[in-house]
């Protein structure tokens, strides 16, 4: 820390911790294990970075159970969700050796989701080359 | 004479089952308040002379499933017959404080985010049954929004056609280019569906996506 900042002045977020897990930890899941596990993560008031992404068809059964979770628990607002993947713009040879890679390693590890609850994470603000993560204070 | 009233008959029947079955299924997907209701009853209401559903500047003014059958779109002189399904926005999170934004009382804000909430999830439910899928995008936002991207995956996992539509083009934020970059796979189409522009363009490319199915 800077000489001359006090503690006071970096804000006060209390409450969340982030947590980084390896695709290692979800490869052997099935789509309910995953997201039960993504879900008790963030209910927990934690941002989860995740290796790898999820199957659309997951990302959109996350966004429905989080609906259900909105209906029955106080002061769950919802989650911020953002998915970052390699380059777009890479050959088609180079595509294809990631893809064999991929397969190989059961998902795509050259991405990182990142989702954490509303409460905490205001905005997840992506363009192609940055992702900002804006906090509720 | 009698032959040829039966024969009759039996076409109309057999063309009438024949159409219901060519119906092709519309869906209007995308995020809350770009204007999917909006585009939805520019196109009834220039068909059918009937709106499909109420539209507000509130998010979540649509929160069940909306649907208008028989839709006959007559373009350039070709002619298909639609069922249009309307859909609510689809969104991560929904906080009833958003809404007394917009003045409205605590108890009706909580209603509002209860259905919105369930509106979600009907309109997930419903990707599976779709023929060709509208994206409909707000042009001022930001389209790198995982909801869109999400939609999207799955639209393509389904092998389910899709048109992006850039919304509000009228308005001077609007950055079609944007979407365009944002989603170099697809045609954009920009539009305003309040001021009913560049519709031409849109019936173009759902008669050509209609090619598809």
């Amino acid at each position: 820390m800077k000489k001359g900042v006090k503690k006071k002045d970096l804000g006060q977020i209390k409450g969340f911790s982030i947590q980084f897990i390896p695709y290692a930890e979800i490869r052997h899941l099935d789509s309910d294990e995953r997201l039960k596990k993504i879900l008790r993560i963030v209910l927990g008031n934690n941002i989860l970075i995740l290796q790898g992404k999820l199957k659309p068809e997951e990302e959109t059964r996350l966004i429905g159970d989080t609906m259900v979770m909105i209906e029955h628990l106080k002061d769950f607002k919802g989650i911020e969700l953002a998915v970052i993947s390699g380059d777009e713009n890479e050959s088609i040879f180079d595509k294809m050796k990631k893809g064999i890679a991929n397969i190989l390693a059961g998902g795509d590890l050259g991405a990182i989701t990142i989702i954490g609850p509303a409460t905490i994470v205001k905005e997840i603000k992506r363009n192609p080359k940055k992702i900002e993560l804006l906090l509720n204070k | 004479m009698a032959i040829k009233i039966i024969k009759n008959f039996f076409k109309r029947v057999f063309s009438s089952i024949f159409r219901n079955k060519k119906d092709i299924k519309l869906g209007f997907y995308g995020p809350p308040n770009a204007g999917k209701t909006s585009l939805a009853n520019r196109i009834c209401k220039d068909f059918t002379g009937e709106e499909i559903g109420s539209v507000s500047k509130v998010p979540h003014e649509t929160r069940s499933v909306q649907f208008k059958e028989k839709v006959e779109i007559d373009y350039k002189g070709k002619k298909m017959v639609f069922k249009m399904i309307d859909t609510p926005g689809i969104a991560t999170k929904i906080d009833y404080e958003e809404f007394l934004k917009y003045k409205l009382k605590k108890k009706v804000a909580k209603e509002r985010a209860k259905e919105a909430t369930q509106g979600v999830i009907e309109s997930i439910k419903w990707l599976d049954d779709m023929d060709i899928v509208v994206i409909v995008l707000d042009a001022t936002e930001n389209p790198y929004n995982q909801v869109n991207i999400t939609i999207i995956g799955n639209l393509v996992a389904r092998k389910i056609p899709v048109l992006i539509v850039a919304n509000k083009i009228d308005l001077r934020k609007a950055d079609i280019k944007k979407i365009e970059a944002a989603f170099p796979e697809y045609e954009v189409v920009g539009i305003s569906a309040k001021y009913g522009k560049n519709l031409e363009e849109f019936y173009e490319s759902i008669f050509k996506l209609s090619k598809k199915i």
